[in-house]
């Protein structure tokens, strides 16, 4: 006799006013390879969790997004934000796609240095920079974003004393219809502040000044605000050049532009709610166009996009550690992938897919990651087929600030592994172990157990 | 021996559509998840239950047990047996 199929029992609650029935299934899809290297292949090779970046679509996305500001405006650069990936070979890609560095901090800027970028192609932002920090910019002719007067006065001082010349811009905070304002970085438009700034920084004989700068802030869904940033610091181009006769060179309008992952509490998937590219580039573009500059006084415009070019270049593969059933019925499951990997989960609902087919009966699910904290919730709820122990899956949109906000927390940070156009897979950061750990670490002479 | 017991006010059509009467709660089962069902029902224990579907469907005994174990422990959630 041959035995029937088996298929897990499944019961399903029906809520009232909601559409449910078996079948419909927003994740039925499931993601089986990276540009086409195996999951299965992937982990076998480099254990699990593992962090994989597609060469492939980071170039697309840099080329796209030069592409769309290109056809709209005449003079642009982007500038990478090292601050949201800056593994070597990420920054190494987008350098290859001519963007420079956009930099917050004096590691970040020897980073990029050592991969091999000139100081004029370096913009250096942040409320931080020390003396030194500042003394090694102006020789190597790096752009010095000022944040604050007392770091006006120290450019200043130091220009003056070491004899040499520094190209500045300054950060420019603004109303732009945002709530919050970012109003802590840079100097205020409204009440006058960056005009004064700007004044004192004229009259500097040593210093000179290139541009100004604004970042209005981060996972913008409005494009329209940044018409209205791009106005403002364009006016600020014309009244420099109207009173001092001096032409600015850039106008940078940082970063911020949405990504496709979608924020908790967001109704909507983030692809059908977050403005495209095109559209922050028609915002600015028109803003910029606007102000009629002169061919010579026109400004490059610079970008420092960071999340909307590598979030969907990066994916997190983790496999399953254990189900469970929550007292209340839930069903949940333990993933070997914790928190402390994923810190963009405190703020985004990832989109989540099983790596292998798992059939299409799915039930709500609370996905929990492997560290023993309560904290260590990876998604509260998420419609998910039945997963056996060592299935994998497979999380999207992971590229941005994870594989810098990550920590070495109960678990170590785990391989990250680069598909590249051809096909091969490379290694891009080794997983860490107890001697890396272990390494940096001093026991005074009289706490040790085995003594010498 | 049942082990299990179904409450009274609960009513199952014949595809496996389940109605709680005090609480006007409803519920869907699949195809296995409701002959599991209708052996608790009859009064089947849980291990005559667990034979029955081996003998019946192509899986190992392992699996059976902890997708059982999951089944229960979801209908105790839903009020919709009680164990002993
Ligand atoms: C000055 C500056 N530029 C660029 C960025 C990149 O922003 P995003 O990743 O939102 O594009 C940031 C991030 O907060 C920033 O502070």
């Amino acid at each position: 006799m041959t035995k029937k199929r088996y298929e897990r029992p499944i019961i399903i609650k029906h809520i009232s006013g909601l559409m449910n029935k078996f079948g419909s299934n927003p994740t039925a899809s499931y993601k089986s390879d990276i540009d086409g290297v195996a999951v299965e292949k992937l982990v076998e090779k480099f254990g699990s969790p593992l962090f994989v970046i597609s060469e492939k679509q980071l170039r697309q996305n840099q080329r796209e997004a030069y592409r769309i500001f290109k056809t709209r405006y005449p003079k642009v650069q982007f500038a990478w934000s090292y601050k949201t990936n800056y593994l070597n070979a990420v920054c190494s890609v987008f350098h290859q796609e001519n963007s420079w560095a956009e930099v917050v901090s004096e590691f970040e800027y020897e980073k990029a240095r050592r991969l091999g970028i000139k100081g004029e192609h370096i913009i250096f932002n942040g409320p931080d920079k020390s003396r030194e920090a500042l003394l090694r910019a102006m020789k190597e002719k790096a752009k010095i974003h000022i944040d604050h007067f007392d770091e006006l006065y120290t450019i200043i001082e130091l220009t003056e004393a070491e004899k040499l010349k520094a190209k500045v811009a300054i950060r420019v905070n603004m109303d732009v219809g945002i709530y919050p304002m970012w109003d802590r970085f840079g100097f205020n438009f409204e009440n006058g502040e960056a005009w004064q700034a700007i004044k004192r920084i004229i009259a500097a004989k040593n210093l000179e000044l290139v541009g100004l700068h604004t970042h209005i802030g981060t996972y913008m869904m409005s494009a329209e605000a940044y018409r209205v940033a791009a106005i403002n610091l364009g006016t600020l181009a014309k009244k420099i050049k109207n009173d001092f006769d001096k032409v600015i060179e850039y106008i940078d309008l940082g970063g911020g532009f949405a990504s496709h992952n979608t924020l908790l509490g967001q109704y909507l998937p983030a692809e059908q709610v977050v403005p495209s590219i095109e559209q922050f580039a028609d915002s600015i573009s028109s803003g910029l166009f606007e102000l009629s500059f002169t061919n010579e006084e026109m400004p490059t415009l610079i970008l420092e996009t960071g999340r909307a070019l590598v979030d969907d270049a990066g994916f997190l593969i983790s496999s399953v550690i254990a189900n469970k059933r929550l007292s209340d019925g839930r069903r949940a499951v333990i993933i070997d992938a914790g928190v402390n990997l994923l810190f963009t989960s405190f703020w985004y609902k990832h989109k989540i897919s099983p790596a292998q087919p798992n059939g299409s009966y799915t039930e709500n699910t609370t996905i929990y990651g492997p560290l023993c904290m309560n904290i260590d919730c990876i998604q509260d709820s998420i419609a998910l087929p039945a997963l056996k122990v060592g299935e994998k899956i497979v999380i999207h949109y992971v590229g941005a600030y994870d594989m810098t906000q990550w920590m070495q927390f109960i678990a170590m940070r785990p391989n990250v592994v680069m598909v590249m156009e051809n096909g091969s897979v490379e290694l891009i950061r080794k997983a860490e172990n107890i001697d890396y750990l272990m390494e940096r670490e001093r026991v005074p002479e009289k706490l040790l157990l085995k003594k010498k | 021996m049942a082990d299990i017991t179904i409450p009274k006010n609960l009513a199952v059509s014949d595809s496996g559509f389940l109605f709680l009467t005090s609480t006007g709660e409803t519920f869907t089962l699949n195809e296995i998840g409701h002959f599991i069902f209708k052996q608790f029902q009859q009064n089947d224990s849980f291990e005559t239950v667990k034979n029955k579907i081996a003998q019946e469907y192509e899986v190992d005994l392992n699996s059976l047990e902890k997708d059982l174990d999951d089944f229960i422990a979801q209908l105790k959630a839903y009020n919709l047996i009680e164990t002993k």
